[in-house]
This record gives structure tokens, sequence and C-alpha cells, in this order.
């Protein structure tokens, strides 16, 4: 307890100079909001909310895939919950379900397997988003099929990694907050690499209160000493080499693509798909989906606020024609997006 | 007799009468059910409450409960909030052709006891059957006919700026407990339903502490629908602590790996009150002494400011807005 409250006293207290911290997974974006940390940080610090909440980076042309595969192939969608509201280019998986798609939530890739094998009747194509966390669980699914011998089982994939992400933000913050659950995969070589040679600093944090604020004020305390430094705040789960088993797997199954990020563009690299053996059980391939660019409603923002230029009361749309009840765009869908965050837990300089 | 329900069961003959005979006057026996087409009652003598609610929970049986106690604490807990003592009921039964008779008996048995703990009379009833899929297992809607106790007067408009906002018990556990039987997500947890029908806690309370402003059953939508309500037919703001609300630690466990927020979770047991800051100590006292209620714990106060809004404050101390409850959360919990 008390580690706590000297990490609130210093975040309170912090007179350094300002300083812009861009946490890059929407799990932290969710929980800083739920916290209220914003509420206590000193005005020289800002925090921007990065692009790491998966639904929120999957483009338009994504969604159009999957819809056309649900209405012109009648294949069965199975997906996260979070990706039945993102808005298409006409449609979201939401209305074409309303029509008579068929779109079912599941928990996880394995269960979609599980789903597929007791529907052998049904094209099954599994919505494969997410970043290092997920992806395994991706390939795990797709091996399984080929265990139990699943033919009608496939994976639309828009899986991403960070690396190349943090290198195209780097010029929108000073410092990124660092997701532990990411790097406990990955492993930190990463993020030292880019402390030591390409002037990124950065900590890596859990996800209660305790461990984000503890992680805060390491990163304040650091960057008002001046240099770039990396210090990883979650020892207790983060290891230097991460889980190197889930990184072979990963690899032996599929390999990288450049892939198109909303509202950033395309990030070269940063996309995973998989390898030519595995071909079947990639839906691109399997059904021979046209190439599709994806619309977005000319007003939405999210872009730049994935990118930290702005913050989400600033885009002409927010609270007024998008809500989390009628979402422009996909910041505003996710509970992980930085718009919903916004919208829902409020902003800490309104509230009495 | 046939171990299924069927459409003959439906159709106003012999095999009604036999269905009517076998589940339900067995269990619903009493000095006001007739054969005659409505049901005789004296009048209470002071005002009276009343109330309706459909039910159609799926799975109609969970742990902790089924949807026949159900239809009975829904309507009894309606009646409670309003300090009216549950007098008579009555329930219509739509069953879809196929249902297991055995059950549909459970269900009748769970309602005879679940009535006879309330002190609640079923009047009246009946029974119509779907063809196959045209219902989903059984649907009951209940009515009730309470009356109110003197001197006691409660509405979502007396939230004042001061009071202390109550809850019963832990939270979130029907909502939980319904989301594991469907068993969607492949998660293990034993979580039961709080399901329970809360006049005698509350008489006990109205009793000793008539004052109470507002009582309010914290069924679909959870504590903090309810409070948002509240927020706004009172215009005032509701300020909570976090670490004051009690949520079972099984429960803690499922929502945080589902990402779900115990406050929009489903109570059918667990009731939100608004008392006057005097008559707190005393609230507090009297629904510790009784069954159901003995983990009543104050989560947080009124305020005059944020109006329309509830505001949390965090483990950090921090506050933030309680998200306001929107889309859908849980479809057929109740």
């Amino acid at each position: 307890m008390k580690q706590m409250e000297r990490a609130i006293s210093i975040l309170r207290e912090y007179s350094g100079p300002e300083v812009r911290i861009m946490e890059v997974c929407g799990t932290h974006t969710h929980e800083i909001f739920r916290q209220g940390i914003r509420g206590i940080l000193s005005p020289a610090i800002h925090m921007i909310s990065g692009p790491g909440c998966p639904v929120c980076v999957t483009g338009t042309g994504y969604i159009d895939e999957a819809v056309w595969l649900a209405e012109k192939k009648g294949c069965t969608i199975l997906t996260f919950g979070d990706l039945v509201r993102v808005p298409g280019s006409e449609e979201s998986l939401q209305t074409a379900r309303a029509k008579g798609a068929k779109v079912r939530t599941v928990y996880s890739p394995q269960d979609g397997e599980a789903y597929a094998a007791e529907h052998p009747d049904e094209e099954c194509v599994f919505l494969s988003v997410g970043f290092e966390t997920t992806t395994p669980s991706s390939c795990i699914a797709v091996k399984n099929a080929v265990r139990d011998g699943i033919g009608n089982f496939s994976l639309l994939t828009a899986n991403k990694t960070m690396p190349m992400a943090y290198e195209a933000m780097k010029d929108s913050t000073d410092l990124f907050l660092y997701p532990g659950h990411v790097h406990a995969i990955t492993g930190l070589s990463v993020p030292r690499m880019l402390a030591d040679t390409h002037q990124v600093s950065g900590v890596c944090a859990g996800f209660t209160a305790r461990e984000l604020v503890t992680a805060l004020a390491v990163a304040v305390t650091n960057f008002e000493k001046g240099g770039y430094f990396f210090v990883n705040c979650y020892p207790r789960v983060v290891r230097e080499e991460g889980q190197p088993e889930a990184v072979r797997l990963v690899d032996s199954m599929m390999e990288p693509c450049d892939d198109l990020w909303r509202g950033i563009g395309r990030i070269e690299g940063s996309g995973m798909k998989l390898r030519q053996e595995y071909a079947s059980y990639d839906a691109r391939i399997r059904y021979e989906i046209p190439f599709m660019q994806g619309r977005t409603n000319s007003g939405c923002r999210c872009g730049q606020v994935l990118q930290g230029r702005i913050e989400p009361g600033q885009c002409p749309l927010f609270g007024k024609v998008c809500t989390p009840e009628h979402p422009s765009g996909a910041c505003m869908v996710s509970s992980e997006g930085a718009c919903s965050a916004y919208y829902l837990y409020g902003d800490h300089q309104t509230l009495l | 007799m046939n171990d299924t329900v069927t459409l003959a069961h439906g159709a106003g003959g012999k095999q009604t009468a036999e269905l009517i005979d076998r589940v339900f006057r067995k269990h619903f026996q009493n000095r006001y059910f007739t054969s005659d087409d409505a049901s005789v009652l004296p009048a209470p003598a002071g005002k009276m409450a009343m109330t309706t609610d459909g039910f159609i929970v799926s799975p109609a049986f969970f742990p902790g409960g089924n949807i026949g106690k159900l239809s009975v604490c829904g309507t009894v807990n309606d009646l409670t909030c309003m300090g009216a003592k549950p007098l008579y009921m009555t329930c219509a039964f739509v069953i879809e052709e196929g249902f297991s008779m055995e059950e549909l008996e459970q269900i009748a048995a769970s309602m005879e006891q679940t009535a006879a703990e309330a002190g609640v009379v079923l009047v009246a009833g009946d029974t119509k059957v779907a063809g196959k899929g045209q219902a989903d297992g059984c649907f009951i809607t209940t009515t009730g006919i309470g009356e109110i106790l003197d001197g006691v007067s409660t509405s979502g408009r007396f939230a004042a700026p001061g009071d202390a906002v109550i809850v019963t018990g832990d939270i979130g556990r029907h909502g939980t407990a319904i989301l594991l039987a469907r068993d969607d997500y492949g998660i293990e947890a034993d979580v039961k339903t709080d399901c329970a029908p809360l006049w005698n806690p509350i008489h006990a309370l109205l009793r000793e502490v008539p004052g109470v402003h507002v009582i309010r059953d914290a069924t679909r939508g959870g504590v903090g629908t309810v409070l948002y309500e509240i927020a706004h037919e009172a215009g005032v703001g509701i300020s909570l602590e976090r670490e004051k609300i009690p949520v079972a630690e099984e429960v803690k466990g499922v929502t945080g790996m589902l990402g779900l927020e115990p406050l929009y979770l489903a109570c059918e047991g667990t009731m939100v009150l608004f008392v006057p800051e005097s008559l707190t100590d005393s609230a507090l006292r009297v629904l510790r002494e009784q069954s159901y209620t003995a983990g009543a714990a104050v989560i947080g106060r009124v305020t005059a400011e944020n109006s329309g809004r509830v505001i949390m404050e965090t483990e950090i101390g921090a506050r933030t807005y309680l998200p306001e409850p929107g889309n859908e959360l849980l479809p057929r919990i109740c």
C-alpha cells in the first residue's frame, strides 16, 4: 500500500518537463480510465491512447471481407463480440446478422474450432484479430483443426505485431507504456533495442491500479533525469526472453506480411498470415476473397485519435453522431477504444 | 399420464383438467383457488399495490433456483419495493409442446414453496401450450397484489442529497449464475443465484425504520442501472466507493475474466435502498439480523451535484463516471 501511495504522490506532484506517455494497449487504456488515473496526474503529464486495441486498428475493408463471406458464401462467422458492431463500408456484422447472416460470438479461437467440429455442414470462419497475445491461440486452433481433420474451419487473419508500430508511432510520444501481457510472450528485446538505438524510452507495466501507477511513477522519474531508458516494472510476469515456445509456434505456422492499420495506413511487416502449407485454413485463399479497399465515414477522425494527434473530444462526431450505441468508428465500439473510454468514464477535467 | 406436455394439454378438454389436477391444483391448493372463472377475494383495508412481470429465463433451471421460484420472487419483490405486503398472486404459463412434465412439476413445487415463505397466496392460474419451436421451454407471467404498510411511502423520486445508498447483499450473482449455466464460455465456477423473496427482511426493516426513501429491486441491468434510473428520476448525483461494493470472490473471478462489470449484472434477491443519513445505522442493524440481507452494506451517498450521474471513487482515490448502461447486456436472464 505504501508503494502505491508514494507512486500516486509522485504523479500528482511531478514538476519536470512536459511528458507525453502513450499507452499502446487497449486494456491499459480501459484500466487507466476505469481507475481514474488521468485524474490524479500532474498537468505536466499527458496520457495518449495509442493504437493497441485490435478492434480499433482493424480496417473497414476487413469487416467488408467478413460480411462478404457471410452473405455471398454463406459462411458462419465466428468472432469476438466487439467486432460485431464495427461499421464496415456498407454494413456491420450486426446488420448482416439481422438480415439472416450467421454470426456467432465465441470466447476464443479454440471455441471456434470446436464449433466447426460440431457443425460439419457449416463453413466456419474465425475472425482472427489481435496482437502477440492472441495470435498463438489462433495458431493452436488451426493446429487442432489439422489434428482433428476438421475441414470446415479457416481463419480470416488480421493479426498484427507491435514492433513496427512502435517505430511508426515514435514521433507522437516521449515514451511508451508497454503492455505486460504482450511482452510476457515476446520478451524485452524490442523495447530495449528501441531505448538503446532509436531514442525511444518506455516502461513495461501490468494491469492493476497499483501496477499502473507504479510504472507511470517510474516512467516520469526517469524522464525527468533525462536520457533514454527502458524499465521492466512487471518482472513478476515479464521475463527477458518471453515465451519462446509461443513465439516458435507462431513462427512455424505464420509469416509476416504488410498490414493496413485503420487510420494509420500500411505498415510494412506489421501483420501475420498463415504460411503456404496452411493455405487451406486461410479464408482469403480458400474463398478467393476479392480485394476490398473499405471506406470510412468521412467525418470520423479515429486515425488521428489512434496516433495521439487529437483527443477524442476534438472529433466533430464525438458524442453527437458517434456514441457507443451508434458508433461511427471502431474507437467508439470497443470497450478498449479511446473514444469509448472517454465517453463512458468522462473527462476528469469536467467531473465535479 | 404422458411424461411430456402435449398440445392436447392446452386444448381445454380432459387432458387439460388432468394437467391442472396433477401439477397446479396439487401445489397451489388454498381456499381461494377454485374451478370458477375468477377468484373472489377480500379487499385489503389500506392502499394497494399491483404489479405484473413476465419470465423467460434460459435455462429454466440454474444453480440455486428455477423459473418458478424466480417468477414468484420477482413479483413478491416488486410489491416489497413499494412497502406492500404481498397478498395474492396469479400465474400464467406458456409451455412449449414436449416440455418435461417432471420439470413442470418441480417448477410448480418451487412456486408453492417460495409463495409460502413470502406469505402470498396463488389464487388463479392459466396454462397455454405452444407448438414445438413457438416458445422456448416454459414462460411464466405472474401478477401480484399487495397491501402497503401504514406510514410507508417509497419512490425513486424521494432520493435526497445526503441519503446513504445501501445494497442488501453482494451483487451480480444471478446474472453470473445464468451466464455460467449457459456454458457459452467454458468457465467452471461455483456461483449460485441470489434469487430470494425479500418481503420478510424488508418488512422487518420497515417496521423499525419506516422512513426509507427508495427501495428498488436490482434485477435486469443490475445495481448500476437502478442507480442511473434513480439519479435521473430524483435529479440527484450518486457517489459510490468501489471498495465498499460487496462482490463475492467467485463472481469477481468470472467477471474479471470476461471483462464484465458486476454492477450491471442482474440480482434477483438483492435490493438497493436509499435511507436518510440519520436512519442508516438502524437500517443496517435490522437488515444484518435477517436472512437474505445479512450482507447489507453502504456503498455510497446521494449528492446534490452531478445530477443524473453516478460517480465512482476508485481504489486510488480518483473519481470517474460509472459508465452509463447501454446496449445488450445479457439476454433472457429473467
